[in-house]
C-alpha cells in the first residue's frame, strides 16, 4: 500500500530502535496523548521493543473513553424514550452508560445507527422528515470540523429535525491538566498528529515553554511513533523543551484554517467534564447560541441524574498515566471488553482494551 | 460470471404471507421457480423428505444465512447459502452431495429478487456439483424478518484419504491460507447503509470443495486440519484452534495476502482485516515436510493463486497465537469481543 508500507519498514524500525538505545542515558517517561498512538504502540509490539529505560505512559486521548457517563445516559434516553434516530460513530456503542450501553438499547428496538460521517445523519434526517435525528458528536478537535459542518449544512438546507449531542474535548488543556496533577511524572509528550492537522502547533508552544517539557507532534504509523519517541528523547537528553513536528507530511504549523473557521462558527469553548478525570477548564466545545436549535441538549432539555461511576474502575488514574492497565485489580478479571467496567476497556484506542487484546497479559 | 435465466411470467410481483401458507399460493410459487430451476430426480418426487443413498463415513453440516444487503458486490445470499454449507462439508474432507434449502421470507420481497437468488443458487449448485433434494418456504409478516433468510444443510461422503482432526496437528506444522483475507466482509461493508464508499471490492464467495478434494487426493493425511475463516475472521479461528488443541501458533503479519483496496478500506474504517469475515477462503494445517508442495499445488488452482504460508505450529506458548508485526514486534492475537466496531478517528 503506497504511503503506508513505507512507515512500517522493519529495517528502518530497527535503526530507530538502535538510535533510541544509543541516545538514552537515564530513565524517561513519555506520554503518547492519543489513543490511536497507544493502539499503534501495542498492536505493533513497540512497547516491548523499547529499552527498559523508556516508559510509555498512555494518555487521555481516547474520545469515547472520556465522554461523560451522563451524556451517554442522555443519548440512551433520547433513543429509548424520545424515539429519535440516534446516529453515532461505531465504537461509542459499546461504552457502558450507568445501566446499559447503546448496543443493548439498539437490541431492545431503538433506532441506533452507526455512521462514519455526520453529514450522513443530515441525509437521514432529510429522508425521515417525520422523525427526529440526533448525531452523537463526540471526539477531539479532529472530528469537530465535520460535526460543525453537519450543523451548518442542516441550517443551510433548512433541516429542522436534526441536532447534535456534542461532547467535544480539546487536547492542550488535557495535557496541562495531566502535568498539573501531583501524581503524574511525565518527562515529554507525543502530541496527537491528527488533532494538530486541524489546530496546528501554536497552542503547544506556551505549554512547552511554561512546563519545560518537550512536545513532539507525532503520527500513528509504527515508524512515526518510533521517530517521535526518538525526537523527545533527544530533547530530554539535551535538556531542551521545544515543540517539534514529526508529522510534517500532514501537519502544518497553523493547521487547517478552513476547518478552524467552521469550528469557530458553530462551537465555543467551555469547561468540560472528562469521564474518569473530572472537569477541566476550557477543555471542550459547546454549540453556540446561534445554532441552539441544533443542540440536542437544549432542544430536548433532558436532565438525567448524575450516576456514580463503577467504584472498581480506576480509569482516571489510567488516563493520567498514574497506573498501567495491568496494575488495576479488576483488569482481565471483572473488567473485560465483553463486560467493561469503564470506557478504556471498550474502544480499541482505550489503553485497557489495547493491553487486553494485544499484549497477552490475560488469557482471552 | 453473468447469471442469466429468464424469469417466467407470474401474476404476482411480491411475495405475500399466502405464499408460505402451504396452500395454492405456495405451490404456485414453488412451481414458478424452485422446482424448475433446481430440478433433479430426488427433488422432483416432491415427497416430505428426500430418499438418499449414502454409504460409509459421511459429513453433515448446517448453516443459516442472514446478510444485509442481500445483494452485494460479487454475489447474493443465494450462492452464499450454497457455498457456505458446501465449504463446511469440504472442511471435513467430504465431497458435498445433497443439500436441503429453506427460506424464511419477509412478505413484500419482490419476486424478481427471489428469482435472482434462486438463479444464483442453481449456478452455485452446479459449480459445486451438489443437488438440492429437499426444502421449505415460510413467509413472515413485514418487519419480522430482514427480506430473506436462507438455511442450508448438507451431506456428503468423506474422502477415503481424508483424516481431518485437530488431534493431528503437531509442532512444525505449517499454516497455509488459500487466498486474500477480508474481501467478503469489506465488500458487504462497502454497500452497507451509512457506510457506503466507492470501491470495487468483490466478495470472495465461492465453492472450495474441488480445490480441497484435489489437495486430499494428493496429500492425504498430511492435511491435518481444514477450516474456513468466515465470521470472526482468520484471527478468531486460529485462536480457537490454538485453544482447543493446546498448541502455540506463530504468525507473521507481512505474510498475510490481502488485496490492496481491501487493505486501504480496512485502514480507512479502522478495522483489523484479521477479524473481517471471509467466504471463499480456507486455512490448512499441513505437515511441515509437505508444506511447500501443498502450497505449489494450491497456487495452481484458481481458488488458491494467492495462497501463502502464514505461520507455524510451535511448542512454546501453548494456546496462544502470537503475531510478528510488520516492524518485527510481537503481539498476541485474541478473539473478537462481539462485533468489530468502526473507530471514531
Amino acid at each position: 500500500m503506497k504511503y503506508m508500507s513505507e512507515y512500517r519498514d522493519p529495517e528502518l524500525a530497527k535503526k530507530y530502535l538502535e538510535e533510541i538505545k544509543n541516545t538514552v542515558s537515564r530513565p524517561w517517561s513519555i506520554m503518547e496523548v492519543c489513543g490511536g498512538q497507544t493502539h499503534s504502540l501495542v498492536k505493533n509490539g513497540i512497547i516491548d521493543m523499547l529499552p527498559d529505560t523508556v516508559t510509555m505512559i498512555h494518555g487521555p486521548g481516547c474520545p469515547v473513553c472520556v465522554t461523560p457517563l451522563n451524556l451517554i445516559d442522555k443519548a440512551i434516553y433520547l433513543a429509548e424514550e424520545k424515539g429519535v434516530i440516534l446516529c453515532s460513530f461505531g465504537d461509542m456503542l459499546r461504552v457502558p452508560g450507568s445501566k446499559k450501553n447503546l448496543l443493548e438499547v439498539k437490541a431492545e428496538g431503538a433506532d441506533v445507527r452507526i455512521l462514519y460521517s455526520p453529514l450522513e445523519a443530515v441525509k437521514i434526517a432529510e429522508e425521515n422528515p417525520d422523525k427526529e435525528v440526533v448525531f452523537f458528536a463526540v471526539g477531539f478537535e479532529t472530528t469537530a470540523p465535520a460535526n460543525a459542518l453537519s450543523v451548518v449544512h442542516a441550517h443551510r438546507r433548512g433541516v429542522k429535525n436534526y441536532s447534535i449531542l456534542a461532547s467535544h474535548v480539546l487536547v492542550p488543556p488535557a495535557i496541562k491538566a495531566v502535568i498539573d496533577d501531583d501524581e503524574s511524572k511525565i518527562d515529554g509528550f507525543l502530541a496527537a498528529g491528527h488533532v494538530c492537522t486541524i489546530m496546528g502547533n501554536s497552542e503547544y508552544h506556551p505549554l512547552s515553554a511554561e512546563y519545560k517539557v518537550p512536545i513532539v507532534v507525532t503520527g500513528f504509523e509504527p515508524l512515526d511513533v518510533l521517530q517521535g519517541i526518538l525526537m523527545v528523547i533527544r530533547q530530554l537528553e539535551q535538556s531542551k523543551s521545544e515543540v517539534e513536528n514529526q508529522y510534517a507530511r500532514i501537519v502544518r504549523e497553523d493547521g487547517n484554517p478552513e476547518a478552524q473557521k467552521i469550528i469557530n462558527e458553530v462551537f465555543e469553548i467551555r469547561n468540560q467534564i472528562w469521564r474518569g478525570i473530572g472537569e477541566i477548564p476550557e477543555s471542550g466545545y459547546a454549540v453556540r447560541e446561534k445554532y441552539a436549535k441544533f443542540d440536542a441538549t437544549k432542544k430536548y432539555n433532558v436532565t438525567i441524574e448524575e450516576a456514580p461511576e463503577n467504584p472498581d474502575c480506576i480509569s482516571g488514574q489510567i488516563m493520567k498515566g498514574i497506573k498501567k492497565p495491568f496494575e488495576c485489580s479488576q483488569f482481565g478479571k471483572k473488567c473485560k471488553p465483553t463486560n467493561p467496567l469503564g470506557a478504556p476497556m471498550v474502544s480499541s484506542e482505550g489503553a485497557c482494551a489495547a493491553y487486553y487484546h494485544f499484549s497477552g497479559l490475560v488469557e482471552a | 460470471m453473468q447469471l442469466q435465466c429468464p424469469m417466467p411470467k407470474l401474476d404476482f410481483d411480491v411475495i405475500t404471507l399466502g405464499h408460505g401458507s402451504g396452500g395454492v399460493l405456495t405451490n404456485k410459487l414453488l412451481d414458478s421457480g424452485v422446482f424448475d430451476l433446481l430440478s433433479n430426480d430426488i427433488l422432483d418426487e416432491r415427497h416430505d423428505g428426500a430418499f438418499l443413498e449414502l454409504n460409509g463415513k459421511t459429513a453433515f453440516s448446517t448453516d443459516s444465512f442472514l446478510v444485509s444487503p442481500i445483494f452485494f458486490p460479487g454475489g447474493n445470499i443465494g450462492e452464499l447459502a450454497v457455498n457456505g454449507t458446501v465449504n463446511d462439508l469440504a472442511m471435513c474432507g467430504a465431497t458435498p452431495k445433497y443439500l436441503s434449502l429453506s427460506f424464511i421470507i419477509e412478505e413484500g420481497l419482490p419476486v424478481k429478487e427471489f428469482w435472482d437468488i434462486l438463479v444464483a443458487i442453481k449456478f452455485a449448485c452446479e459449480q459445486a456439483g451438489v443437488q438440492v433434494v429437499t426444502g421449505d418456504t415460510k413467509v413472515v409478516e413485514k418487519g419480522k424478518g430482514d427480506k430473506i433468510f436462507v438455511n442450508t444443510s448438507g451431506v456428503g461422503p468423506i474422502h477415503e484419504k481424508a483424516n481431518i482432526s485437530t488431534k493431528n496437528i503437531s509442532v512444525g506444522d505449517k499454516i497455509i491460507i488459500s487466498g486474500n483475507v477480508a474481501s467478503h466482509g469489506m465488500a458487504i461493508m462497502s454497500v452497507r447503509e451509512g457506510l457506503e464508499f466507492d470501491s470495487e471490492i468483490q466478495s470472495d464467495t465461492t465453492n472450495l470443495n474441488h480445490s480441497i478434494i484435489n489437495l486430499i487426493e494428493k496429500f492425504g493425511s498430511h492435511i491435518h486440519i481444514l477450516t474456513d475463516p468466515t465470521r470472526g475472521g482468520v484471527a478468531t479461528v486460529l485462536k480457537e484452534i490454538a485453544q482447543s488443541s493446546e498448541i502455540g501458533i506463530d504468525l507473521r503479519q507481512r505474510d498475510f495476502p490481502i488485496d490492496e483496496q481491501v487493505a486501504s478500506a480496512c485502514e480507512l474504517l479502522g478495522l483489523d482485516p484479521l477479524y473481517v469475515a471471509n467466504e471463499g477462503l480456507f486455512i490448512a494445517f499441513v505437515s511441515g515436510s509437505e508444506a511447500e508442495a501443498v502450497l505449489a499445488t494450491l497456487q495452481e488452482d484458481e481458488n488458491g493463486k494467492n495462497a501463502r504460508i502464514i505461520g507455524t505450529v510451535v511448542e512454546e506458548h501453548p494456546k496462544q497465537v502470537i503475531m510478528e508485526s510488520a516492524i518485527g514486534g510481537k503481539r498476541v492475537i485474541s478473539m473478537l469481543p462481539g462485533e468489530q466496531l468502526p473507530r471514531i478517528c
